[in-house]
């Protein structure tokens, strides 16, 4: 059973703003019956353009609906630009968090918001342009990227959390991991991002790393007289720094790609990615 | 903590009650009859003789010897061990034959078998059609000489449609091809003789017929060829090491003898229960839905989708009532994706997603049906009236 937080339940059970207005100014349609959840949006103007009125219809579980239900509350008395900026955080927030596999139910509302504002001010969903990465959830490499950003995401896990991508037949899983790959490395904010409290589960990673750094690693590549350092984790990648004959050795890419990295997946965790610090 | 007094509870396919029976019998073995059965003392051999009793309890269940049942800690294990056997019992042969709805305990072994075994194995998974019944011409021309085993469950656990297992079991047996049925939800509910049957191995679970969690048995006849799962000490005569789970497995005898005293009260009193639920919903709630055989079924199981709504918010609303049950919907599987069943089963997503599944036991009263009956229209009504795709002229 899903552990929900007091204000979900409540949300849940008595949300508020259920309908659809008539003549809205602003209509988001998202999901679909087939992703098992699915959540239209409307909301009015008033005539200084404050949301004077939203109204939700959702198709889902509890945290589904009650992301619904909070967003409405939370946007209705913003201005158009005010709400633009509610993010799927935002949302989960204001129910006291969500369980992690849940993330997704926030993200829905957040693009709801997003699709019923384009629909206002006539312009079309620039989520829905990227290319579909996940076929199984329509989900396109624009929304993918937008939550490895905003989320700070760190594994195709949480991808899949977020976005739901990658979660049905799994076919889009490698694509997923370039995707992350690339956009971490693109992303600037890196820092900002390993300033985060790290979870439970990082710190049994960083566990499970070290010892099979001492155990399994260490011991070949201090033969050929090279060592190797844990830098840092996070999420599934992990920064390494290569010591001593290997930080002139030619092949220390190979090494690290073809060695270490095979060697944690196998011992680890099959999706991490090794990198060294630079 | 909620108090079981208070609770409707409707989800006996995912487990039971422990029999007071049950309990009664077990008690003595967590308290003073701690001894080893495999002890040379009469300590030891006191709690030995309890373990045999067990044995026979369950091997009449069954219309078994008593010397064919192997005690072991849970379903999964039963299946494993049936599978992994069959695997190594005929190595040259790599080919097993399974159906799109097993438990997890069977499809996901399958799925995994190459990295298991690390061989290359063909699993052909049968389909069902959409009442969830399996077509047997087709079950026919899957086997061949490179099958090492079948493993067809009798009665599913979402649906509670049964497999024609002793023919399908007859089939298998023409072609020197061993049989497994993971009958976990079957065992207590339905009569099984087989010692008339061509089946070779055979699961079961405790908690799922009022006895303790943690004790499983699987039976294999009497002649096939078995190699352990788990290796060790001499119990269950060398099939399977490890110290007895005593007070579970006497527990488990007693519940097999109340199984067998209450299989005439399952299919008559608990299937009026079953029946007089199924048609109350189905014709007070529009746009509801029978997933299954309607007649080879088991008789206390009832899948019903509720069109246009998800299940997970059906189930916690039925709970803000006490109301137990469990559904085939992606949000309550932990994954994204709705139940394998139903999908197998071809069941749209529109109804999948909104799937009730309601499992009856002994312990169900009228009244509980009653209650049952009269909360669900205004929940299922309270949702879809929130639901963007309900129209409500539909």
């Amino acid at each position: 059973m899903w552990e929900y937080t007091n204000k979900v339940q409540q949300h849940f059970l008595h949300p508020k703003n259920v309908g659809e207005i008539e003549n809205p100014d602003g209509t988001g349609d998202v999901g679909s019956l087939a992703c098992g959840d699915a959540l239209k949006l409307t909301f009015k103007l008033d005539d200084k353009g404050v949301i004077a009125d939203a109204r939700f219809k959702t198709f889902g579980c509890a945290s589904a609906i009650a992301s619904s239900s909070v967003l409405t509350e939370m946007i209705i008395g913003m201005s158009l630009d005010e709400a633009a900026k509610v993010t799927n955080e935002d949302i989960a927030n204001r129910l006291g968090g969500l369980p992690k596999e849940k993330m997704h139910c926030s993200v829905m509302g957040r693009e709801a918001l997003e699709a019923a504002i384009a629909n206002y001010r006539g312009l079309k969903i620039p989520m829905a342009e990227g290319e579909v990465v996940c076929e199984c959830f329509g989900v396109t490499d624009l929304e993918v990227i937008r939550a490895i950003t905003e989320s700070s995401l760190r594994s195709v896990e949480e991808i899949t959390n977020f976005t739901k991508a990658g979660g049905g037949c799994g076919k889009c899983i490698d694509r997923l991991r370039e995707i992350l790959v690339a956009t971490v490395h693109q992303g600037v904010d890196i820092k900002a991002v390993a300033e985060k409290p790290k979870r439970m589960t990082t710190l049994q990673k960083i566990k499970k790393i070290e010892e099979a750094l001492e155990r399994e690693i260490r011991p070949g590549l201090r033969k050929d007289g090279g060592d190797i350092e844990l830098v840092d984790v996070d999420g599934d990648f992990v920064t390494v720094s290569l010591r001593g004959a290997c930080t002139s050795c030619a092949k220390s890419q190979t090494t690290l790609k073809e060695y270490v990295e095979k060697k944690l997946r196998e011992l680890v965790l099959d999706s991490l990615i090794v990198e060294e610090s630079k | 903590m909620m108090k079981p007094e208070n609770v409707v509870y409707m989800d006996n396919n995912a487990t039971t009650r422990v029999a007071p029976e049950v309990l009664e019998v077990m008690l003595p073995y967590l308290q003073d009859y701690y001894g080893n059965p495999s002890s040379m003392h009469r300590f030891g051999g006191q709690v030995e003789a309890a373990v045999s009793q067990a044995r026979k309890q369950v091997a009449t269940l069954l219309g078994a010897d008593p010397e064919e049942i192997v005690f072991t800690s849970c379903g999964t294990e039963s299946d494993s061990t049936a599978i992994f056997s069959a695997l190594q019992s005929f190595p040259d042969k790599r080919h097993i034959v399974t159906t799109r709805v097993e438990h997890p305990a069977v499809k996901n072994l399958c799925e995994q078998l190459d990295t298991l075994t690390g061989h290359k194995h063909r699993v052909t998974r049968l389909t069902v059609a959409a009442d969830g019944t399996l077509d047997l011409q087709k079950y026919e021309e899957a086997l061949d000489d490179d099958t090492a085993i079948v493993s067809v469950m009798w009665a599913n656990n979402e649906t509670g449609v049964i497999f024609p297992i002793a023919e399908m079991a007859r089939m298998a047996r023409e072609r020197g091809i061993l049989f497994h049925t993971d009958a976990v939800q079957a065992v207590g509910k339905i009569p099984i003789v087989l010692k008339d049957l061509d089946v070779d191995f055979l699961s079961l679970s405790g908690h799922k017929l009022h006895g303790p969690k943690g004790v499983g048995v699987l039976y294999v006849r009497r002649g096939t060829p078995f190699v352990p799962f788990l290796v060790g000490g001499h119990q269950e005569k060398g099939r399977r090491g490890g110290t007895e789970n005593v007070a579970s497995i006497v527990g488990l005898g007693r519940a097999c003898e109340l199984a067998a005293a209450h299989m005439a009260e399952e299919n008559s009193r608990v299937k009026g229960l079953r029946d007089k639920l199924e048609q109350g919903l189905l014709s007070s709630i529009p746009h509801a839905i029978l997933n299954g055989h309607k007649t080879d079924r088991l008789p206390n199981t009832s899948n019903i989708s509720f069109e246009y709504v998800e299940g997970e918010a059906i189930l916690l609303h039925m709970d803000q009532y006490n109301i137990c049950a469990s559904s085939g919907s992606a949000c309550t599987s932990g994954s994204l994706e709705p139940s394998h069943v139903l999908r197998a089963m071809g069941v749209p997503f529109t109804a999948a997603h909104g799937s009730i599944r309601y499992s009856l036991s002994i312990y169900n009263t009228e009244e509980e049906i009653d209650f049952v009956l009269e909360k669900m229209p205004p929940i299922i009504a309270g949702l879809r009236q929130m639901s963007p795709f309900w129209k409500a002229d539909a």
